[in-house]
């Protein structure tokens, strides 16, 4: 039996990824006090969260390692599956590999050493880079995974984030399963005609993208007309009452102080100080 | 109740590229009945289709939803009186999940939120989908979408229905529970289809398109008898109307 042509195996992975988004809508419809939180709080935190990360300076290593704390209570505390979020992030770590992967040779000043080898400032900052990717990664899919995609754009159209904005992102969800599929449509008709030859190449790829252009600009136009059918005229009505109470409240309240504290104070050295003060 | 009829006169319309979608339909459809629009693939039933709620202007001739022209101007009430299903509920799906979409239409005709509820359910009862509420349109069947597409229409309380290809698509099960509960419906229905079976069960009456005309208008029986006319407008007898293809013999 001959194996099936590369392109109809990596079809299969982009399918396979797309019905994952899916399963994170699954996992937000869990019953955790964390689900049941209002939208905003979640966001609210996760946002002071990420800003809190990004904001140290770009050696900065062991004052990263105690907000580790808040992905893992959200994942322990929502249910869900670690092992899942662990790959999802492994699917986007690529993109960090490479932002960083030439401050090693571009910043070679020694910054410490360690035993009788020299670090230099590009690897730390390098790890560091990496430590914070998997950080906020983490931390905006479990938000996901507790909230869900659409709840989350509620969210922030509640934040007063700008309408079209929200509404850009909720339809970019809702038919991103759909032009996804579309394309697999047409790269597994390709892949069934080219057998062990090359296809024409590059070409048939050229004038797939042409044609999923010119459909998604033909369903557009269908979709349009099918909310002014309805009654559409530039505002998105949604039905859906949140409440902001003392959960929330609580919530925030819990984190936000923590990361400033996190942030200000780098708590492992502190830690350190206080054991090594203790036993000298 | 003169809002529940349909009439039209003389419609041409072209396609800016220069097809003709339409070469003078004329027909007037009255309250409560319900008419199959029959025709070949690029015979202007969906084009017809779109000029019953202004989605398309004709380029020549009127159409007429009960006291109002179809013009920019009455477009919301006629909008509101007709209500469209179209071919793929994939287009018109759109909310997150499906009660936001049944909701969708009688939240922007600003109706109370306890009534926008209220409606919602019923109309998803109607078509047998209430567990569905919670889904977002895109985990559903082919035969789910197709009924929460109807509840979507439903819940605006349309006096006109209108359908383009209710049973593409669909399994024949579910083929069949459409048939059920279209014909438990008392609207005034214009229903576009290929399946000339499903237009026996649901319509009396029968509009045959073809290449932008009317070619023929009357009871449905009669039409599909006519084979001459049947092929002149490129369609086939009916499937039950046909002879058996195992013993040859014809059961009408």
């Amino acid at each position: 039996m001959t194996p099936p042509p590369g392109g109809a195996r990596r079809m299969f992975k982009i399918d396979q990824n797309l019905f994952d988004i899916g399963r994170m809508d699954t996992l937000a419809t869990g019953g955790t006090p964390l689900h049941r939180l209002d939208p905003r709080a979640k966001l609210i935190t996760t946002l002071a969260f990420i800003v809190a990360v990004v904001s140290f300076d770009k050696y900065t290593l062991s004052a990263l390692i105690p907000f580790f704390v808040f992905p893992l209570v959200m994942i322990a505390g929502g249910g869900l599956p670690f092992a899942y979020l662990l790959r999802k992030v492994l699917v986007v770590a690529p993109f960090a590999l490479f932002v960083g992967a030439f401050n090693p040779l571009l910043d070679r000043e020694i910054l410490f050493r360690l035993g009788g080898l020299g670090i230099s400032g590009g690897w730390v900052s390098y790890l560091s880079i990496l430590i914070r990717f998997g950080l906020t990664v983490t931390a905006a899919l479990t938000l996901i995974a507790l909230t869900g995609f659409n709840t989350v754009c509620l969210g922030l159209e509640k934040l007063a984030v700008p309408r079209p904005f929200v509404i850009q992102l909720l339809f970019l969800y809702r038919y991103i399963f759909v032009l996804t599929d579309e394309a697999a449509r047409l790269v597994r008709a390709r892949s069934l005609r080219v057998f062990e030859a090359s296809g024409l190449g590059f070409k048939p790829f050229v004038s797939m993208v042409g044609h999923l252009l010119l459909r998604t600009l033909d369903r557009a136009q269908r979709v349009h007309l099918a909310m002014r059918c309805r009654g559409f005229e530039g505002q998105m009505p949604v039905l859906r009452p949140t409440h902001f109470g003392l959960p929330e409240v609580r919530h925030i309240a819990l984190w936000v102080p923590l990361f400033v504290l996190m942030r200000v104070y780098n708590l492992p050295i502190k830690l350190g100080l206080w054991i090594t003060g203790f036993f000298a | 109740m003169s809002h529940h009829t349909i009439e039209a006169k003389d419609l041409h319309f072209v396609y800016p590229d220069g097809t003709v979608g339409l070469d003078g339909v004329s027909f007037h459809i009255g309250h409560g009945e319900s008419v199959a629009l029959v025709g070949a693939n690029g015979a202007g039933k969906s084009t017809l289709l779109m000029h019953l709620n202004g989605c398309l202007a004709a380029t020549q001739g009127a159409m007429r939803i009960g006291d109002y022209p179809v013009t920019a101007k009455n477009l919301k009430a006629v909008r509101r009186t007709v209500g469209m299903v179209f071919q793929d509920p994939d287009d018109q799906l759109f909310m997150p999940t499906v009660f936001d979409d049944v909701a969708f239409g009688p939240l922007n005709l600003g109706l109370p939120e306890a009534e926008v509820e209220l409606k919602v359910m019923q109309a998803l009862e109607t078509v047998g989908a209430t567990h569905l509420r919670k889904r977002p349109p895109y985990k559903l069947s082919g035969g789910e979408k197709r009924s929460v597409a109807i509840a979507a229409v439903l819940s605006m309380s349309p006096d006109i229905l209108v359908m383009d290809e209710p049973s593409a698509n669909l399994d024949p099960r579910s083929r069949r529970r459409l048939i059920q509960l279209l014909k438990t419906f008392e609207h005034t229905k214009i229903i576009a289809t290929h399946d000339l079976d499903l237009a026996m069960e649901l319509c009396r009456r029968t509009i045959v398109l073809h290449r932008g005309r009317v070619t023929a208008d009357g009871p449905t029986d009669e039409i599909f008898q006519n084979e001459t006319l049947l092929a002149d407008s490129g369609l086939e007898k009916p499937l039950s109307m046909q002879s058996c293809p195992r013993c040859g013999q014809s059961c009408r």
